[in-house]
């Protein structure tokens, strides 16, 4: 797991659900083919709806062409996530090039499977800052000491800390946090 | 201090004589359920990290049940079917309810306890969200991913951080128009549609007490769409009765502590309430039926896991008996048990398949068809503006298609009454006294 992560911000709303992230049609693409993996980062966010995809102007694509983001650093609200169980949500947008998603919270499923499967780092805030970031600014965010700071703007946040997911994330995957623990 | 039901149950699983809420433990697991939309996947990450030739867990307890990508031409979806059918033969798989064969069965969590694979006090996980259905019958059950599903067939094993659980005891009466579904829904609406995110939403009361083992699942299996990890009914005597006709399967019963810790407890009193509405596009977005009685559609649908029992018909049954519908009304039985039921229960002289027919309905084959949108020639899959009544679980911008529809959910009583008016319609003049 990277502890520093920098880059371009892609700004959304509350309640980001899994038919938003990647809507049910493009779940038979096969994972483990090469090929058809890509399209996974080709179609990520293709459920937002017109106006709320990329905030303040909401009309921005996540993917505009070809199969990878522009911003491997998504900032949203509250319940990110909420929905379904499919894995193909946190996998959509690692495949997309996303590395952490910060929102206030998530819903547990997506969480869940962002972590066990090791795609990219849910990390929530204390306070909302999707109203105060603007797609495109750039941004670092350090977990080492739990900072997000708006490049921009010259802002900085508090992260909340990783806590019982750190380790799993750490280990890589869930298989390998296992292995550690001697399961 | 006590424990609540779900700490009981995960505790028992862990080997533990006691859980608090916000530990992480290690459980056994009893039953893995996978489907056509993330078994694929799973079985991917299964054999990578397993190897080619790992064995499941437990070949009768890994339960593969298609029904999301059925009856539709789309050639990945379908691929999705032989991969689950090429593994279950390969792993000699016996609960493999396999398309195109009389093993064939339907929505995924409805065919579980149908079947007997349910059984309180049990872990049950399953690739879908909509897992949670099964706490209706006193088990833990949750929704997972394809990366914990594979980890979990391989090994049996599972970890769980111990949700807190919120306690909603519903007194009172349920009036005569209503339904599991509404009640549901005025619970999601009064928390919001994250209230419950990280716990458990525990159900009692004398109002819980008196729904049939179906509508208990109507109401377990939404407690995802207020965030919950898992809903989760006491098992009773009527859960014990349902088991033991499907399954011989020894299984132990628990009960939350008087002194249980709660996160919240909400009291209702149902007597009060009316039939409920999520207006779209989110579950949490709750009107009574008064409120928007009138409004317009174009669409209804009745069907899936959560409004596509034999109740949920015999409750439409009963308003669209001699009736026509006044728009394009789809009709979805979850599982082959249920068409076989409505082609067989009566409401006063006639089948409920006889009902619809003569209703001007359009009859699907038993499957998940439009609940999630899904493949484009899906029935009854939304492709334009239509502004449907639905009583499915989850109205989301897109899910049942297109991103230009609105989803109302309702119970299967203000679907039929609506689709006879093409209106949101109370159903109360439906019904008879």
């Amino acid at each position: 797991m990277n502890t520093i992560i920098k880059g371009k911000a892609f700004v959304l709303g509350d309640n980001i659900d899994t038919d938003q992230i990647i809507p049910a049609k493009y779940l038979s693409y096969d994972p483990s083919n090469p090929e058809e993996k890509k399209y996974f980062g080709k179609f990520a966010l293709f459920g937002v709806p017109e106006g709320e995809s990329g905030y303040p102007g909401g009309d921005i694509r996540y993917v505009s062409e070809g199969f990878e983001s522009d911003y491997n650093i998504i900032i949203a609200g509250e319940n990110f996530g909420c929905g379904s169980s499919r894995e193909h949500a946190p996998f959509a947008l690692a495949e997309a090039g996303a590395e952490i998603v910060v929102a206030q919270s998530f819903a547990r499923i997506y969480f869940r499977n962002s972590v066990n499967g090791g795609y990219l780092v849910p990390s929530e805030t204390p306070v909302k800052i999707n109203e105060e970031i603007a797609t495109g600014e750039e941004i670092e965010i350090n977990l080492d000491n739990n900072k997000l700071k708006n490049l921009t703007s010259g802002k900085e946040y508090d992260l909340n800390p990783l806590g019982d997911i750190k380790a799993i994330m750490e280990a890589g995957d869930v298989f390998k946090y296992a292995k550690q623990m001697g399961e | 201090m006590g424990m609540t039901l779900t700490e009981k149950i995960i505790a028992n699983a862990a080997g533990r004589d006691s859980v608090k809420a916000g530990e992480n433990v290690w459980v056994d697991v009893n039953v893995l359920m996978t489907h056509d939309v993330c078994g694929p996947g799973t079985i991917g990450i299964f054999k990578d990290k397993f190897g080619a030739d790992a064995k499941v867990f437990d070949k009768e307890n890994v339960v593969i049940i298609p029904d999301h990508y059925i009856f539709t031409e789309d050639k990945r979806a379908l691929r999705n079917i032989d991969i689950l059918t090429d593994f279950a033969k390969e792993q000699d798989i016996p609960n493999y309810y396999q398309p195109g064969t009389d093993n064939y069965m339907g929505v995924c969590h409805v065919t579980l306890p149908e079947k007997g694979h349910v059984r309180p006090g049990e872990i049950i996980l399953g690739t879908d969200s909509h897992t949670c259905t099964h706490g209706a019958l006193g088990a833990f059950a949750t929704g997972i991913g394809n990366t914990d599903a594979a980890f979990t067939m391989g090994t049996g094993r599972t970890w769980l951080k111990i949700p807190e659980t919120i306690k909603f005891v519903l007194n009172g009466k349920l009036p005569k128009t209503m339904m599991a579904k509404d009640l549901i829904l005025h619970m999601i609406g009064e928390i919001g549609f994250s209230g419950a995110t990280y716990c458990a939403m525990e159900f009692e009361g004398p109002v819980i007490d008196e729904l049939s083992i179906e509508e208990r699942m109507t109401i377990c299996n939404m407690a995802i769409e207020a965030g919950g990890k898992n809903g989760v009914i006491a098992a009773d005597a009527k859960v014990e009765a349902y088991v033991k006709e499907r399954t011989d399967v020894p299984y132990t019963l628990f009960k939350a502590d008087a002194d249980a810790d709660y996160k919240d407890v909400y009291e209702i009193n149902c007597s009060e309430l009316e039939p409920t509405v999520a207006i779209p596009s989110a579950p949490d977005k709750r009107k009574g039926v008064s409120e928007i009685a009138g409004t317009d559609l174009t669409r209804a649908y009745i069907g899936s896991c959560t409004g596509g029992k034999t109740e949920d018909f015999a409750a439409a049954a009963e308003i669209m008996y001699g009736q026509k519908v006044a728009m394009d009304t789809f009709v979805v039985p979850s599982t082959t048990f249920v068409e076989k039921d409505l082609n067989t229960l009566k409401f006063k002289d006639k089948t409920y398949m006889e009902i619809f027919l003569e209703a001007g309905c359009r009859i699907g084959p038993p499957g998940c068809a439009a609940c999630l949108g899904g493949p484009e020639d899906t029935f009854g899959r939304t492709h334009a503006e239509e502004i449907v009544v639905s009583t499915t679980n989850r109205n989301f911008p897109g899910r049942m298609g297109s991103m230009q529809a609105k989803v109302y959910l309702a119970s299967p009583y203000v679907a039929a009454a609506s689709a006879l008016t093409g209106v949101i319609t109370k159903p109360d003049s439906y019904l008879e006294d």
